[in-house]
């Protein structure tokens, strides 16, 4: 006779040390286990809600300006460090971490208008409405000390943008002129000039780190080389940029917040026609920072929201506001891609996660694990109506919602009569412009 | 042309060109005049200045008369640098000529030909020189290649940012050096010895010229690698390979030898020991040929005996449990150890001359040595009387056979205890204790037919225990539990003994029986229990006289153990009665199914369902609509049908509809309506990224979770994009990127493993799996 017992071999379920991973069994039949993608929707719809519940982007605020913050930097090696620069021309530098003031300076006679950190991180430069340039060293003065600056420029009109070069001590100003300027001398070693008279932002690029652009008050924006006498080349739209913002990681993207409510973000070398056009601002756009990584920028809006989007859309896909915040007038995104630190018109810096709903400080293995899943699940299934209706809901404020709305219905009665005047007219008499093209006026050589 | 317009201009340019040359000379004054200044700087420095003023001064009042004073400068000594300036020409007249220089040209002989042709060429050529651009076309043009040469210049980085983009994961800071100690030498170059001991550290690496920075060699030592010459390193290298294989060598057998020390060891000495002892056999063969048969009976009764039990050893259940319990178990580990050890002896001992019968009886007690092999010394305090839990007995040897069987099993147990003891007593003393084993053996036996006792399950240690017992069963220090025990076994033994008998087919009749068997001393214990009725085919258990027969001898425990056992058979019996009773509750089984079926006498469930099915269908077909109207165009009214002429015209009758999914599935009915409730969960139209709805379903048809995919690939499954680093600063991109781009663009055309861009290729593959199934 036989009998039967069940015996398994302990090498299926004895770990060699208590170190090992428990094994778990598991039959990956698919008979066993019938109805994944149900399962896997609802995980992820379930995830979708969660992650609104847990969306609670705002951190902090800063307060302590007696005016509004006009201007901001970062720090370039220390993350805990926030500059800002406010209407009355005082500078104050945060510990980000404390959410306090560490130190304030009075920098300038009426505004500070730009602000940056030398690539070293031991000095910082200010331009204010006093037609000067000054460079203040990191650290506070010692005690009885004076706070003075290291270095002061006066130039002859006043200055409106500032950024420091990535790794030369050379520095650009803007203002009736794009200026570029040596550390070392009092007199900018270039300046271009292109039959306008006024500028209102000056950005290096950070990876071909010669080139620069600006944004003019003709409503066009100029691309710079260093090392040429000439600018290179200035495109012309309907309305007027207010700043820029190169992408980090690629070399010859940009991104401009404009006066029509609108960011276009264009490739250097085909200005003709912007890559994306970023609508849903219902304001004059204000600011704009990249992410660090290069995949998303903050833009900051006269609408007083501060709005996130992937370089590629066409649409946000977040949008932050609070009560009290009025108008942002300065963003930046940390050199970390955690955070977002937006300054507004009512004197209040505020600190804000760049993804709402992450969770902040260090996540356990299987944490991180589960959240990484939850997150590819959100994405596949991100095109059903269900996941994608919550996972796209905010909450608006009243006037900024109907604001909205009524730009979609003026948008659509544009849209409407120009399909209108085509079909009513001579094929070919109007031209479907699209979208992209609309904003420029020209490029001019 | 060129000279006419010229001559044209000339008087203008001419005054233009004086009034120039008096204000170089001016300027050329002042140069001097800072010459002399740097000379005598160092005497009398303010003296000199004010004189020099003073000169200004008088200079620029002589000046400011009408008439403009030409003073040229003169040199008085040759100037070590000569200014272009500084040659000036006389007299408007004395202007040199183009013609001139080209006459002169011609009559110098150093010239070539070449030379000379070119500037007849340029002679002959008497077209206008184009009027240059203007000051705007001139900057545009220069914006223009300005423009050109940034965009070449950016348009590098092409590479990298598609790669990114593409990039199944991205590590941010992307130039993250790696994790964990860092040489010194690139600790070293940014630091520098600041309290007096680093100092002396240094002076003294320094004094020793210790390499501090990156190649690790003395200058010493570069200098050696530098002079050997390439055969002298080849024969260093030779020597070395020789030196370290000869050492591993070395290594091995030491190590080896250090292992040997323990058991096997003495195996290995016995061996010799062993062989030995042959040599002298074949000796004593010579010289005393009786005893030389003596020996050899022995020997070969030695082997027959260890030859029995030679099954044991190594194919068995039990064996093969050991050897995978061997990894976690110790007390498995050494027994299998031992188990090798004799296996190992016994092997080296066979010998080909040996009695047939006994092997077919080994064979035998070999089939009834499977059972204890994986029956575990746990399982041994399992109740007897339980047959499940005793894996014994399908077959039925008789009464002669279950003692040979008896026979063939002791000897194989004596043969372990043997060898057991084997390993502790040394060669010559093993006839002595084989003679020993032999004899006792020989009183068990004898004790055991009549006992009839059959325990196979027992392990070596059990059996040997057991053997002890019988051996000095007069012994009173028995322990209550050996007692009990021992008890068990024989009631045990009576079960199997009868079912053996009895057994015929089933083995649940068999169990059945013992069922009844084990209850028979019960109902003898108390006649007022009713017992189950008996099977018809159950016969009086052949050896009750036998086990009267053992009885006498152990009555004294048997008593005692029938008071211990009464309470637990009864126990036992509880849970095994409905099985016996299944062939009873059959029948009864048999009226429930009637009575359910009477209960729902009613319904036809698949007349039903079939009924459902077809108004189904009935309800997808399309229906013949009828629109004829009676009394139109002819006479109506009652009686009166419209003609048929009229009702086949007016009758339309719809196209078909495709045949049902369900059609061929008799047990199935597949509505094909549209769920308006499922509908608001799915995607109405094609996604953005997606080509068709197959690659698009394919994605959404294959899961993510570990559920359904094993972990390695759900890693992959749930690899985030982007990954930052806590706390760390993510620099722009730098421009050694572009380097790192290249290097492996000439080699492969990606980034591997390394940091951020790694899996591009897998990610790549996916997707070409990926396509080619939606392509399918």
């Amino acid at each position: 006779m036989k009998v039967k017992v069940l015996s398994r071999n302990p090498d299926d379920y004895v770990r060699e040390t208590k170190y090992d991973i428990q094994r778990v069994p598991r039959n990956y039949d698919p008979t066993l286990h019938p109805f994944e993608v149900c399962r896997e929707y609802t995980q992820a719809l379930n995830s979708t809600k969660l992650d609104r519940v847990f969306a609670k982007p705002f951190l902090a605020s800063l307060d302590g300006h007696r005016d509004g913050v006009n201007c901001m930097a970062k720090h370039t090696s220390s993350l805990s460090t926030l500059l800002s620069g406010s209407c009355d021309g005082e500078v104050k530098v945060w510990n980000l971490t404390k959410h306090e003031c560490v130190r304030t300076l009075q920098a300038h006679e009426g505004f500070v208008r730009g602000m940056v950190v030398r690539h070293c991180g031991t000095s910082f430069f200010t331009v204010g409405d006093d037609k000067t340039i000054k460079q203040w060293k990191m650290e506070a003065p010692g005690y009885g000390e004076e706070e003075e600056p290291l270095n002061t420029i006066l130039g002859k009109t006043v200055f409106t943008g500032l950024d420091h070069h990535q790794k030369d001590a050379v520095f650009a100003t803007c203002g009736q002129q794009v200026d570029i300027w040596d550390e070392q001398r009092s007199s900018p070693i270039r300046s271009f000039t292109w039959g306008v008279d006024s500028f209102s932002a000056v950005r290096f690029n950070p990876v071909e780190t010669e080139l620069l652009a600006s944004c003019a008050s003709d409503r066009s924006i100029v691309l710079y080389d260093m090392r040429e006498s000439a600018p290179l080349k200035k495109v012309i739209m309907t309305m007027r940029s207010n700043t820029l913002c190169w992408n980090p990681m690629e070399a010859y993207h940009f991104t401009c917040s404009n006066e029509d409510y609108n960011l276009y973000t264009y490739d250097m070398r085909y200005l003709d026609r912007p890559m994306t056009v970023h609508m849903d601002h219902v304001s004059a756009v204000l600011d704009v920072d990249y992410s660090p990584t290069g995949k998303e920028f903050v833009s900051a809006s006269f609408d007083k929201t501060v709005r996130i989007f992937p370089k590629e859309n066409g649409h946000s896909r977040e949008v932050y506001h609070t009560k009290r915040m009025q108008h942002v007038i300065c963003v930046k995104w940390s050199a970390d891609n955690k955070y977002i630190l937006s300054g507004s018109d009512e004197m209040n810096i505020r600190l804000w996660k760049a993804n709402a709903s992450e969770k902040l400080g260090v996540l356990a293995p299987r944490e991180k694990q589960a959240s990484n899943y939850s997150q590819k699940l959100k994405e596949k299934f991100q095109h059903h109506p269900q996941i994608r209706r919550i996972a796209r809901h905010r909450h608006l404020p009243k006037n900024i919602f109907h604001e909205s709305k009524e730009l979609r219905i003026m948008k659509e009665a544009r849209r409407r009569k120009e399909r209108n005047v085509r079909k009513h007219s001579k094929p070919g008499a109007v031209p479907v412009v699209s979208e992209k093209e609309k904003h420029v006026v020209t490029v001019v050589k | 042309m060129a000279r006419a317009t010229k001559k044209k201009g000339g008087k203008k340019s001419d005054k233009k060109r004086s009034e120039l040359t008096e204000e170089k000379v001016e300027v050329m004054y002042d140069d001097e005049d800072l010459n002399e200044d740097d000379e005598n700087i160092t005497s009398e420095e303010e003296e000199e200045e004010d004189e020099r003023k003073h000169h200004k001064l008088l200079e620029a009042i002589s000046s400011l008369g009408a008439k403009r004073k030409k003073t040229l400068g003169e040199r008085s000594e040759a100037a070590v640098q000569m200014s272009e300036f500084t040659v000036t020409a006389e007299g408007e007249r004395d202007r040199v000529d183009l013609s001139d220089l080209i006459g002169s040209m011609e009559k110098t002989p150093g010239v070539t030909s070449r030379t000379k042709k070119q500037l007849k060429n340029l002679q002959k050529d008497n077209k206008t020189i184009e009027s240059p651009l203007s000051r705007q076309e001139t900057d545009r043009i220069q914006r223009d290649v300005a423009f050109q040469k940034a965009a070449t210049e950016v348009t590098k980085w092409k590479g990298v940012i598609k790669q990114n983009q593409r990039a199944e994961q991205l590590i941010f800071p992307l130039n993250r050096e790696p994790s964990g100690p860092k040489p010194i030498e690139r600790v070293v170059t940014s630091w520098k010895a600041h309290t007096p001991l680093e100092e002396e550290i240094f002076s003294l690496l320094h004094a020793n010229k210790q390499p501090i920075h990156d190649p690790i060699l003395t200058p010493a030592e570069e200098a050696s690698m530098k002079a050997m010459s390439l055969e002298e390193a080849k024969i260093r290298r030779a020597e070395l390979q020789k030196a370290r294989a000869l050492q591993s060598y070395y290594e091995a057998k030491a190590r080896r030898a250090r292992k040997i020390k323990s058991k096997a060891y003495h195996k290995v000495h016995n061996k010799a020991k062993r062989k030995e002892f042959l040599k002298q056999f074949d000796e004593m063969v010579k010289t005393d040929p009786a005893g030389a048969l003596e020996e050899l009976n022995k020997i070969e009764m030695a082997r027959m005996q260890e030859r029995m039990s030679l099954k044991h050893q190594n194919s068995g259940k039990w064996a093969k449990s050991k050897v995978i319990m061997g990894k976690y178990d110790l007390v498995a580990r050494k027994a299998m150890q031992q188990q090798l050890e004799v296996n190992k002896d016994l092997t080296q001992k066979i010998v080909t001359s040996l009695n047939a019968e006994e092997e077919e009886e080994e064979e035998e007690g070999g089939d009834a040595e499977v059972l204890p092999d994986f029956v575990n010394d746990a399982e041994q305090a399992v109740d007897p009387s339980n047959p499940w839990m005793r894996g014994k007995l399908s077959e039925d040897p008789t009464e002669k056979d279950m003692i040979v069987d008896l026979t063939a099993e002791e000897a194989p147990r004596a043969a372990e205890e043997e060898e057991e003891e084997e390993e502790e007593v040394k060669e010559p003393e093993e006839e002595v204790l084989l003679r020993e084993f032999d004899e006792r053996r020989k009183q068990r036996q004898a004790q055991e037919a009549e006992a009839q006792i059959t325990v196979e399950e027992e392990d070596d240690d059990e059996e040997e225990e057991e053997e002890d017992k019988a051996a000095d069963e007069e012994e009173a220090e028995l322990s209550a539990f050996t007692s009990l025990f021992r008890e068990k076994a024989e009631a045990a033994a009576d079960v199997t003994d009868t079912s053996a008998q009895l057994e015929e087919g089933l083995t649940r009749i068999r169990t059945l029986e013992d069922v009844e068997l084990l209850s028979v001393p019960q109902e003898e214990a108390a006649a007022d229990e009713a017992p189950l009725p008996p099977p018809p085919a159950e016969n009086p258990p052949p050896e009750p006289q036998k086990r009267e027969a053992a009885k006498p001898k152990k009555r004294k425990r048997a008593i005692e153990l029938k008071e211990v056992l009464t309470k637990e058979p009864k126990v036992i019996q509880v849970p095994l009665a409905p099985t016996v009773e299944d062939a009873e509750d059959a029948d009864e089984q048999l009226d429930q199914r009637g009575l359910i079926k009477e209960a729902f006498a009613g319904d036809d469930v698949v007349a039903d369902f079939l009924k459902d099915k077809r108004k189904q269908e009935d309800a997808g077909k399309p229906k013949v609509v009828d629109l004829t109207l009676p009394g139109w165009g002819e006479w109506g009214g009652t009686g009166l049908k419209p003609s048929r002429s009229k009702r086949r015209r007016f009758r339309t009758k719809a196209v078909p509809p495709p045949p049902r999914k369900d059609q061929r599935l008799p047990s199935v009915i597949i509505s094909e309506n549209k769920n308006s409730a499922v509908r608001l969960h799915q995607v109405n139209s094609l996604p953005f990224p997606f080509q068709n709805h197959s690659q698009f379903e394919s994605t959404i048809r294959s899961p993510l979770g570990r559920t359904w995919n094993t972990e390695r690939t759900v890693k992959k499954n749930i690899k985030p994009k982007v990954v930052t680093q806590m706390g760390a600063i993510i620099e722009p991109m730098a421009r050694e990127e572009l380097l790192k781009d290249k290097r492996p663009a000439a080699g492969r055309g990606g980034r591997g493993g390394q940091g951020g861009r790694g899996g591009r290729g897998v990610d790549s593959q996916r997707r070409h799996i990926r396509d080619k199934r939606a392509e399918k």
